[in-house]
């Protein structure tokens, strides 16, 4: 399993800060729902594709993965709208959508995680007099992007061995016959990374730090 | 006060889990450079390794690591001692290797300017410089080992723990461990059960039901834990 993490680049859009990308992300998702014509959301598509595969330099699986992602819901949502409205709608909505699915894998493949979570902990940060720890949040956001391609990758290994003893591969019932086995996994895990968060110093954060750089 | 020649030091320790005794009468002065802990599953090693930089806190007795108390001074003690586990993949929290290795440093507080220096550094030390942006789940075993010493180096200890560092490896990255191991300046003790990783060390501790049985130079130890074993 992978998601669509950084793909390093030489490119312009690259060194563009994290808050600067992200901010044109919530102006492009404004733009393509306040006007929603069609000359706006092809503007809008040709535009990500021109900043993605030509500025950034990414390659065109990396976009087509994530569009090949959410096609099902796509074409459910188009044909949902052709039966209640017209093609024409539905054809509009799809394409600002599949802009912005595209605009935000651009996003997060010229970006690193870090940079990322820096942005969140600048935008936390008002809140530390909560008792909000943003570093605390950014942790967080960072471990469960590492996480998630670990636990799909144990859970695969519970169903390839629960299937080389005669068990069933995919259905519901393979689906409920791995997730104790995965939950106990998950467990266990999670009781050596804290202990490996706290040999790494993990209480030592100070509450300000600066800008994050690998 | 802080006192690096005292070393790690254990007075009276022991450990229990529940009902279950883990460790008992535990008094070891661990001052040399290459200490090897060898035992059985289950016969305490492990909970002997986390007690020598605060991750387990002694049920009786007291654990100092040069001079300084575990209970008292843990933060401290996690400075000097660094700890590599079995599994790297637990080890590794973020999801890219430079960012991964960058992570310890961002704790300790140290400047991006020489964070990004030091990661550089310690990557291109062992052989990861090529994959400083990569996923770190994508990594081979041996690669994800190499970056979990890397992340704990870069911090600087001054001594490494290692808790049966190469079990999930293949040959050749147990021995491009065991090479990482020896080249280290650092004091380190490796708990392990691959009895040719402590072939050359210093010392050598056989645990066994909770207490050290042999303690020694690795012929007479490793000989002793073979006997030891033959007997079970």
């Amino acid at each position: 399993m992978t998601l669509a993490l950084y793909v390093p680049r030489a490119s312009v859009v690259h060194r563009l800060p994290a808050g600067a990308k992200l901010l044109a992300l919530a102006a492009l998702s404004v733009l393509v729902f306040a006007v929603p014509t069609w000359p706006v959301v092809c503007g809008a598509l040709a535009t990500v594709l021109l900043v993605g595969l030509v500025a950034a330099r990414l390659p065109a699986a990396t976009l087509l993965r994530q569009a090949r992602a959410v096609l099902w819901w796509l074409v459910g949502l188009f044909v949902l709208h052709w039966l209640l409205s017209d093609a024409l709608t539905g054809a509009v909505t799809v394409l600002r959508l599949l802009a912005l699915v595209l605009a935000a894998a651009v996003v997060t493949a010229t970006t690193r995680v870090t940079e990322m979570v820096a942005v969140v902990e600048r935008i936390l940060r008002p809140l530390e007099g909560l008792g909000i720890r943003p570093a605390r949040i950014g942790l967080v956001i960072a471990m469960t992007l590492r996480f998630i391609p670990l636990i799909a990758e144990r859970a695969d290994r519970i169903r390839e061995a629960q299937a080389a003893r005669g068990g069933s591969l995919r259905g519901l019932r393979a689906l409920t016959t791995a997730v104790v086995p995965l939950l106990v996994q998950v467990l266990q895990l999670a009781h050596t990374v804290s202990e490996a968060l706290d040999a790494r110093g993990a209480d030592d954060v100070p509450v300000r730090r600066g800008p994050r750089a690998a | 006060m802080a006192d690096p020649a005292r070393g790690i030091e254990l007075r009276g320790v022991g450990h229990v889990y529940g009902d279950r005794v883990v460790l008992s009468d535990l008094d070891l002065r661990l001052s040399e450079r290459r200490i090897g802990i060898v035992g059985a599953n289950g016969s305490g090693k492990s909970t002997l390794a986390r007690l020598l930089n605060g991750l387990v806190v002694p049920t009786t007795g007291r654990v100092c690591v040069d001079g300084l108390d575990t209970r008292t001074h843990v933060r401290e003690v996690r400075r000097r001692v660094g700890f590599v586990f079995q599994d790297p993949d637990a080890q590794i929290v973020h999801p890219t290797v430079a960012e991964d290795v960058a992570y310890g440093l961002e704790n300790q507080g140290v400047p991006p300017a020489e964070r990004a220096e030091r990661v550089a550094e310690v990557l291109e030390r062992y052989g990861l410089a090529d994959h400083a942006d990569h996923p770190a789940h994508l990594l081979s075993g041996g690669q994800k080992q190499l970056l979990a010493i890397a992340g704990v180096l870069v911090m600087r200890p001054a001594r490494i723990v290692f808790d049966e560092p190469t079990t999930l490896l293949d040959l050749v990255n147990t021995r491009r461990v065991a090479r990482v191991i020896e080249e280290l300046e650092q004091q380190v003790v490796v708990v392990t059960h691959d009895l040719d990783l402590v072939d050359g060390f210093d010392r050598v501790l056989v645990v066994d039901g909770g207490r050290v049985v042999a303690d020694g130079a690795p012929d007479s130890s490793v000989g002793a834990y073979r006997e030891l074993m033959v007997h079970r």
